[in-house]
Order: structure tokens, then sequence, then C-alpha cells
């Protein structure tokens, strides 16, 4: 399909997540920390829009009673019904195989880079000075 | 009808009656004997089975007696002979299970079991049982699980489904601990200690409320050994719901697998579906099964619970749940019959197969 510009990098600073639409599909993009992550935005259960979702980490458990915490806000809880997924590979934590949402390739391109092409930005123009979020499929 | 398949079933639930407390006098101590005699304390049988309640003991099985299947004699010709049963686990349900004082708990619970022994399990060989235990305190049940656990007839240990408290909590781990340790399963029977009112709305006014009220009992107790990690923590452990209605479970399982999926941080050590843990470590005997009047409805209810392992072959003897000899009502698939009355109680009881193979 090719590259396209999602979103100026400065629209989604880190902690922040955002929904784009980019060639006809919803795309909930995330920065956690300074990485970018992003996936399809309708969740794969009944189709609540992600992008909306309270980011968390991840709860893991040794033994009963205790509670393990890594990977902080690298999870994305659907706001309508709480299920879990990985913003890395787009996969709910409760049934991994069964329900999961597409995981996209994001990168952050110059804007110089950009004007050459063979990006596509569909709704707004690119800036020589600014940084990008890109994707591709 | 298939009744042919289950010549020779294990019943997996049948109830001797403890008559008057005068029977288990014998198997008390000196100061628990002169104390019973002393006070004029009788009547222990549990409010949850009144014993002149048509539930109690069916019209044709109670042959004048004021508390069903309290003869040996009776029991044999109603229920083993009568139905054709191979082997049949008898779970008391009395006082010791319920009342306020851990000490004459303890006391009347081992006299349960002395009695049990001496005058039903010498007297028939087709006969196991359960041991029944103080839950009012853990470590008092223990002790009375190591007493009996070298006499390989009793198969498991019997508990009332409403406690005093909720069942994952570690106050009464020692106790899964022992039944792990022993492979004896944990029967938990319908009826409660009534600390607590029976529904979360408060007591309630009629025994058709209290009764069916016992589906809040299994269900929040079941969840709490899920949730608080009771299977975890012993993986060998297995549970069984006995006289519980079957019918209730495919719903509370899909309940139970939706919510945990929103609220699984919570419980992090859950790390799968409740519903695979309970395939896995849950069993419920199939008297009475609350089906619908028709056959097909009932059967498509069964195959809802999504395994053909969970279900064990039960008369609930003397209880009042069917006429006749009719234990399994039309509607349970031949192929779920075969396995529930026997390769399922075998599978779920390791005692019985070191006498049945």
């Amino acid at each position: 399909m090719g590259k396209f510009v999602v979103a100026p990098l400065a629209d989604i600073p880190p902690g922040t997540q955002k929904r784009v639409h980019v060639a006809g599909r919803d795309i909930a993009v995330f920065n956690v920390g300074g990485e970018l992550f992003g996936i399809s935005d309708a969740c794969p259960h009944q189709g609540g829009s992600l992008s909306t979702g309270a980011t968390v980490g991840l709860t893991t458990s040794s033994e009963p009673g205790k509670f393990c915490h890594s990977r902080p806000g690298e999870f994305v809880r659907c706001p309508w019904h709480s299920w879990e997924f990985d913003l890395r590979t787009g996969q709910s934590w409760c049934d991994p195989r069964r329900f999961r949402t597409k995981a996209y390739d994001l990168s952050v391109e110059p804007g110089e880079a950009l004007v050459a092409g063979p990006y596509v930005a569909e709704t707004f123009g690119v800036s020589v000075e600014d940084q990008y979020v890109v994707v591709e499929f | 009808m298939l009744q042919v398949s289950v010549a020779n079933a294990i019943d997996c639930d049948i109830h001797p009656g403890v008559p008057t407390i005068k029977a288990l006098l014998p198997y008390m101590s000196d100061y628990w004997r002169e104390a019973f005699i002393a006070r004029g304390q009788d009547g222990f049988q549990p409010a949850s089975y009144l014993p002149n309640s048509p539930l109690a003991c069916r019209p044709d099985w109670r042959e004048g007696d004021a508390v069903g299947a309290s003869r040996l004699e009776l029991l044999q010709r109603h229920a083993l002979d009568g139905l054709g049963t191979g082997l049949a686990i008898c779970n008391v349900l009395y006082g010791g299970s319920f009342a306020i004082s851990e000490t004459m708990a303890a006391a009347i619970c081992s006299a349960v079991n002395d009695w049990l022994r001496a005058e039903w399990l010498d007297r028939d060989p087709r006969l196991r049982a359960s041991i029944v235990v103080p839950t009012q305190n853990p470590r008092l049940a223990v002790e009375e699980i190591e007493r009996l656990a070298g006499d390989r007839r009793f198969v498991q240990i019997l508990m009332p489904v409403a406690l005093d408290m909720m069942l994952g909590k570690e106050h009464y781990w020692p106790i899964f601990e022992a039944a792990e340790r022993h492979a004896l399963p944990i029967g938990l029977h319908a009826g409660s200690l009534y600390r607590y009112a029976p529904t979360t709305n408060g007591w309630p006014t009629h025994f058709l409320q209290d009764y069916v009220g016992n589906n809040h009992a299994f269900e929040s107790q079941l969840l709490s050994l899920i949730a608080q990690g009771v299977f975890l923590r012993f993986p060998d452990l297995k549970v069984v719901l006995l006289e519980s209605g079957v019918t209730w479970l495919p719903g509370f399982l899909w309940r139970a697998r939706k919510t945990w999926r929103a609220v699984r941080p919570e419980v992090p050590w859950i790390n799968e579906s409740p519903i695979d843990i309970v395939r896995r470590h849950v069993r419920l005997t199939a008297q009475p099964i609350d089906g619908p009047a028709d056959p097909a409805v009932l059967e498509r209810v069964l195959n809802q619970i999504g395994s053909d392992d969970m279900l064990l072959y039960a008369s609930d003897y003397p209880h009042w749940q069917f006429d006749g000899d009719r234990v399994v009502p039309d509607g349970v698939p031949a192929r779920l019959i075969e396995k529930m009355a026997r390769d399922n109680p075998l599978a779920t009881y390791p005692r019985l197969r070191e006498t049945i193979q």
C-alpha cells in the first residue's frame, strides 16, 4: 500500500494517545515514553475505540497475593469492557489467539524527507522543519 | 430411561441419618457424654433439612422413622439394593458441621465419624464415607482429618457450602493442604451455618427462598476458591459440589469469565479462564438436576457445561428428588450417564480406585 504520514509528532507527545484516520483505517497511536505504538482502533470484542482507553502496565503474579508490575504504559484497556491489549502485538491478554487487534509499524521521519515522497499525508501539510509519525502497510 | 447403564453405579451422595444424639454418645468422651445427657440437648438436624420436610425423606423410604435413612437395613434396601448401587458415599448432615461452639462441633463430628465407621462402613462393604469436620476451627478440622485419613474408606472431606466466611481465604487453607496430601476431595454440600443471612438482602421468610438460595452460596464460594488462588496453591485439589442443582453452572461460568477478562489485573495469579479452572478442579453431583421439563432442552443445557467429566451420579437418598427408580432424568445423554455412573467418580475420588478397577 505504501507509507502514510499520520500526524505531526508534536501532536502526540509522550504519555498521550490519538486516533488517526489513514487510507480508510482508524489507527490508535500511543506515545509511551517516547516510543510510538499503533494498533487498529476498533476493539476486536465489540468495537470500542481503543484510542480512548486507559494505558496501563502489565500486572502478573508469581503466586496468589503477589503483584508484579512491568512494562508501564504498554497496554491499553478497552473503554467498554476493560480488556487489555498489548500495544506491541495487538493481542488481548485474556485470549491472545482469538482476540487481537492489528499492530502497525510506526516510525518518525523528518519533514524534510517526507516532502520528497513517496509519502502520503491526507489531511495536513508537511513542514520541512518538523518531525512526523509515519505508518507503513 | 437408560436405567440399565447405571447398574452397579457409584452413588456419590447418600445421607445416613443420626436418629438422636443417643446414637452418638458411645463414641464420645466421658465429658461430652455427660454434658449432652445433663443438658438434654438433641435434635441436631441441620435447619436446612428439617426432619419432617418432604425434601428430607421420600415418603416411601421413611417407614415410620422420624429421621430418614437412620437404619442401615432401610438404606440397604432402598438405596443400595433398590437402585442397584455398587458403591455409595455417605455424607452425614448433622450438627457438628453447624454448631457455634468449636469444641462441641469437634466432639459431634468425631462421634459421627466413628459411628459411621462402626455402624455403617463395617457392616456393608459397599459403603464409603466423607469425613465430617468442624470447619468452625480449621486446626481442629485438620486434627480430625489426620485421625481418620488412614482409613481408606473415607474418600472425601464434607463441609457445608455456606460457612463462617469466604471459602478461599487462607483461614481454610490448612484444610485444603490436608485434603490434597491425603487425596481427599472437598465435598461442599448445600446447607448453611447461618452465621449470615443466606441472601445478600437479608433473611428470607420461607423455606422456598432458603433452599433455592443455596445457589448464591455455591456461586460465591466457588468463585472465592478461584479468585483467592486456592487451585494454584493446591494444584491437585478437587472440589465436589453436592446437591447444587447443576444447571446454574453454565451461566455462572460465562459471567465469571466475562468479568475476569475485565478485572484480571485485580487477580493476576489467575492466568487462565475461570472456566478452565472449574473444568479441571470442580465436580458436581447430578442430583438434583434443576432442569426444564423438555428433555431436549435439558440435554442442551448440560452440553453447555462443555465437559463430560464433571457430573457424578448420585441419588441423594433419602432426600426426595425423584420417584421410583428414575435417578437420572430424561434428557441426560446416554454417553454422559455412563461416565457419571463410574468413570467420573473413579477419576474424582482416588481412594475409590483402590478397591475397584
